[in-house]
């Protein structure tokens, strides 16, 4: 993934056609999940039973869970950071702290998944289930896609493929590592809190 | 890396960590549910925010990138109040 960094002058100087691109995508990415959400919120609040979340969902696991999330945006920054100052075994140890965390939440969300299943709630018994699998189902579809960009990452920087001067790459797996973060940030309360 | 630098992203962090425990409190104590949806919802606003300004570095990037971040959440806010709306005059 090279990061050619174009001569432009105007707004965009400076910023990688990549660069550009990812928040595109990231941009089109929040309106998927905005479609999600407001189709959870208009089921919710027109559907006629809805259990008490904190009966239902274990409240206090997934608050642990969005706590390793918010650790891993904190590791994926610190290997930003390392890497611009040329640091490339600080952006290794990050990178892969950041994959492990990353994978850690989706063996908790499976370890959620599994308890829910277990005591009937599946995609197909209610409103609540499919709407409750389908919005967590998708951002956990988007972690394990950046676990996988992150394994990419890793390889490439055990190649030495990163510098100083040159680490496009590491950038555009932190800005979407961390939009991923904000998406379970607003999950988390509307699907867990609210 | 500088120290500045790593301070600056740990102060964020430890921000973050507490508004999620403020969160979980907020969602357990019994007041009012309307209370209840405005804080969460400008804790949650809060913690993307920050995420978005100093880990993304949106803080530092120039307006296009500032436009392209916001723009969504503006449409956003639409696609979320017309179906309020919507169902309240509904009911």
């Amino acid at each position: 993934m090279e990061h050619a960094v174009e001569r432009r002058s105007g707004p965009l100087a400076g910023v990688s056609t990549t660069k550009f691109a990812m928040w595109l995508f990231l941009a089109s990415e929040a309106m998927f999940f905005a479609g999600l959400i407001a189709a959870y919120l208009v089921l919710r609040l027109a559907g006629s039973q809805w259990p008490v979340v904190a009966d239902v969902l274990n409240v206090p696991l997934v608050a642990g869970n969005t706590f390793i999330l918010i650790v891993s945006s904190v590791t994926m920054v610190l290997a930003f950071a390392s890497i611009e100052s040329g640091d490339q075994r600080r952006l290794r140890q990050y990178l892969i702290a950041t994959a492990v965390l990353g994978s850690v939440f989706l063996s908790i969300q499976a370890v959620e998944w599994r308890e829910l299943l277990a005591e009937g709630t599946t995609v197909s018994t209610s409103l609540f289930g499919s709407t409750f699998f389908t919005l967590t189902g998708f951002h956990g579809l988007h972690v394990l896609g950046g676990v996988l960009f992150m394994l990419y990452v890793v390889a490439r920087a055990y190649q030495g493929r990163y510098t100083k001067e040159e680490h496009g790459g590491v950038e555009l797996m932190g800005l979407y590592w961390h939009f991923v973060d904000v998406v379970w940030i607003f999950l988390f309360t509307i699907v867990y809190l609210v | 890396m500088s120290a500045a630098k790593r301070s600056k992203y740990l102060t964020v962090f430890a921000v973050l960590a507490v508004f999620t425990v403020v969160e979980v409190a907020v969602a357990f104590t019994a007041i009012a549910k309307s209370t209840q949806v405005v804080l969460l919802v400008a804790l949650a606003l809060i913690k993307a925010s920050l995420v978005a300004l100093y880990y993304m570095h949106l803080r530092s990037e120039g307006p296009v990138l500032k436009v392209i971040a916001t723009f969504p959440l503006l449409l956003v806010i639409v696609l979320l109040l017309l179906p309020v709306f919507d169902l309240a005059l509904a009911q």
